[in-house]
């Protein structure tokens, strides 16, 4: 459940921190016993979910569909291991079912689908679409002058996707400073580094020249994620594009920065040397 | 509300159905939105723009963004008509129909602008003559194809009244307003017999329906009783339709479309596994050469002489 709003910020930041190891080992778990999935993502995304859940974001998991809730829109749906690990944490449905992640049958499909699970906006797998959407959703926010804010995580590597860049324009256009993209700079996509395939770099002038406000700060650093995610919008006149800087499969040292963990699974041997380590 | 007035000689341009009737829903339901990508005139939005200006997402030639962005408007409680020239808002959009739109199964309502072969000259990037085929695989994505002014404004309507994904494919080819009986009304995944028969059925939807009606007339002068169906909606399919027109013992279909995957094929996979008969699917074959939308029907057969003797062939396959 979201914290309260004027915390401690020591008390918030350990908070944090403790549920941001949370996801790092229950999410491997699910990696592990499924044999499938994208840790290595989900590690560098972690601190992101868990600052936004609990601390930024405001919303009650029992309404999910709650008309003023701030949204996350999850745009790499592939990693769906920290996704469903924080979803399941905020209270979203049961912690249990984490233990049918892509089961036959079960709610928790490799790519989330909003039609199976509360808490999820928009159905996501494919790159490119998680901007697109929140977009629109923030521009109902601001047709209705809503106060709710809405977030999207991207990976670096979907912003090769020409879909971004549209609504890259059409979000600036519209001065939608209710929304809030968060691009996990881990500099590694599926088969190699984002420079050594279609380079991004220099991302922040690319948003900027494109109309948006940047921050870059530690994607791994829970008091910076907080202080730049749960500053006020009102009155910035642009959308907000946060450069978190992170590391593929941070927290575990043999994964770290490392392209192979981005859809690797853990043998019996690795999975305990790693759940050695989140601690 | 009712139908726009017509153009000319008793012909309709349906997408003025289309405006007048989106402008009468904006008025009772403040919910309603529309999304174009620069394509107000060709949607004829511009008066819908003037009366709710800040109804109106122009999102600019980004088709992608533009089906996105009405996925989430639904997500914000909008209830989004997204608009623009059919070729575009399907292949250009299409993955973001399947995964935003149909496969979230979200409250948006798709107007695919223009569609067929009405962009004759300008060629096949500008034809929609594969939409429905590609759509028809969302299977719960709503395709109404409407035949006139009154059709296109009863399925915006219908769209409009439906909790869920619908694609509407609306034309701007010159058509006449059929004839019904009174009290008719239009319902998604509801046939509507406009000729009775009993020797053959011809079944279109669209810009087809009024040339197999003269079609029909004409096999009736020879003695053939010919049923004409107008399956305005391609999902769901009125199977109950499509089984009785098989106990006539044959079928034509007939639409402004690619022979491949559409009206023709949804209906033959409904034929195929219930009751074969001789059937015949008339449409474009593929990519066309250059020539006018009229032009264009009148050399691949898709008028009344064509549609008349494709039957005349079909009946004659008949055991």
């Amino acid at each position: 459940m979201p914290s309260p709003a004027t915390p401690l910020q020591n008390d918030l930041t350990g908070e944090i921190a403790a549920q941001a190891l949370w996801i790092r080992r229950r999410s491997f778990q699910m990696v592990y016993e499924a044999q499938q999935g994208h840790p290595g993502g989900d590690f560098s995304a972690a601190d992101i979910l868990a600052t936004l859940y609990f601390g930024v974001m405001r919303y009650d998991a029992k309404k999910p569909r709650d008309p003023g809730r701030d949204r996350f829109v999850m745009s790499k749906g592939h990693c769906t291991g920290a996704f469903y690990a924080v979803l399941a944490r905020a209270g979203y449905f049961p912690e249990a079912d984490l233990s049918t992640y892509m089961e036959p049958l079960s709610k928790l499909n490799g790519h989330p689908n909003r039609n199976y699970l509360p808490g999820v906006e928009t159905n996501t797998g494919p790159l490119g679409h998680g901007l697109p959407v929140a977009t629109g959703i923030a521009i109902a926010g601001q047709l209705d002058k809503a106060d709710f804010r809405t977030f999207v995580l991207t990976g670096d590597g979907e912003l090769q996707e020409g879909s971004n860049w549209e609504s890259a324009l059409t979000a600036a256009h519209r001065k939608l400073e209710n929304l809030t993209l968060i691009v996990d700079r881990n500099r590694l996509q599926q088969g190699a580094r984002t420079e050594d395939t279609a380079s991004l770099d220099p991302l922040d002038d690319k948003w900027r020249a494109f109309g948006w406000h940047v921050e870059t700060v530690d994607g791994h650093d829970h008091a910076q994620l907080f202080d730049v995610l749960s500053a006020s919008p009102k009155g910035r006149g642009k959308p907000l594009c946060v450069i978190a800087n992170t590391f593929k499969g941070k927290g575990v040292s043999f994964m770290h920065d490392n392209v192979s963990w981005h859809h690797g699974v853990p043998s019996k041997e690795q999975y305990e040397l790693a759940m050695q380590e989140l601690v | 509300m009712s139908a726009a007035a017509p153009k000319k000689d008793g012909l309709y341009d349906c997408r003025d159905s289309f405006a007048a009737t989106i402008e009468a829903l904006a008025e009772a339901d403040s919910r309603i939105v529309t999304v174009v990508s620069d394509s107000v005139g060709s949607s004829k939005l511009g008066g819908f723009r003037n009366k709710f200006p800040d109804r109106m997402v122009n999102v600019g030639i980004a088709e992608q963004t533009l089906v996105a962005v009405g996925a989430g408007l639904a997500n914000g409680g909008k209830v989004p008509f997204v608009s623009a020239a059919s070729c575009f808002i399907t292949g250009r959009a299409l993955e973001q129909v399947k995964a935003d739109i149909a496969y979230s199964n979200v409250n948006v309502k798709l107007i695919g602008q223009s569609s067929g072969v009405a962009y004759g000259e300008l060629g096949p990037t500008h034809h929609s003559i594969e939409d429905l085929a590609w759509l028809r695989l969302f299977n719960n994505l709503k395709l109404i194809v409407p035949a006139d002014p009154w059709q296109t404004a009863e399925a915006i309507k219908a769209a409009a009244a439906y909790d869920g994904p619908v694609f509407v494919r609306v034309s701007r080819m010159a058509v006449p307003a059929l004839e019904r009986p009174e009290g008719a009304k239009f319902e998604i995944g509801v046939a509507e017999t406009l000729l009775e028969g009993t020797d053959v059925t011809i079944i279109a939807n669209g810009t087809m329906v009024h040339r197999a009606i003269a079609a029909a007339r004409t096999l009736a002068a020879e003695g053939v009783s010919a049923r004409v169906v107008n399956m305005a909606t391609v999902n769901p399919l009125d199977e109950a339709v499509i089984a009785a027109a098989a106990e006539t013992g044959a079928i034509v279909t007939v639409e402004e479309h690619s022979v491949r995957g559409g009206l023709g094929g949804a209906v033959a996979e409904v034929v195929i596994s219930t009751n074969p008969v001789p059937m015949r699917i008339l449409g474009f074959p593929g990519f066309v050469p250059t020539g006018s939308a009229e032009w264009l029907f009148d050399n691949f057969g898709l008028n009344e002489p064509g549609i008349a003797d494709a039957v005349r062939q079909t009946i004659a396959r008949k055991k």
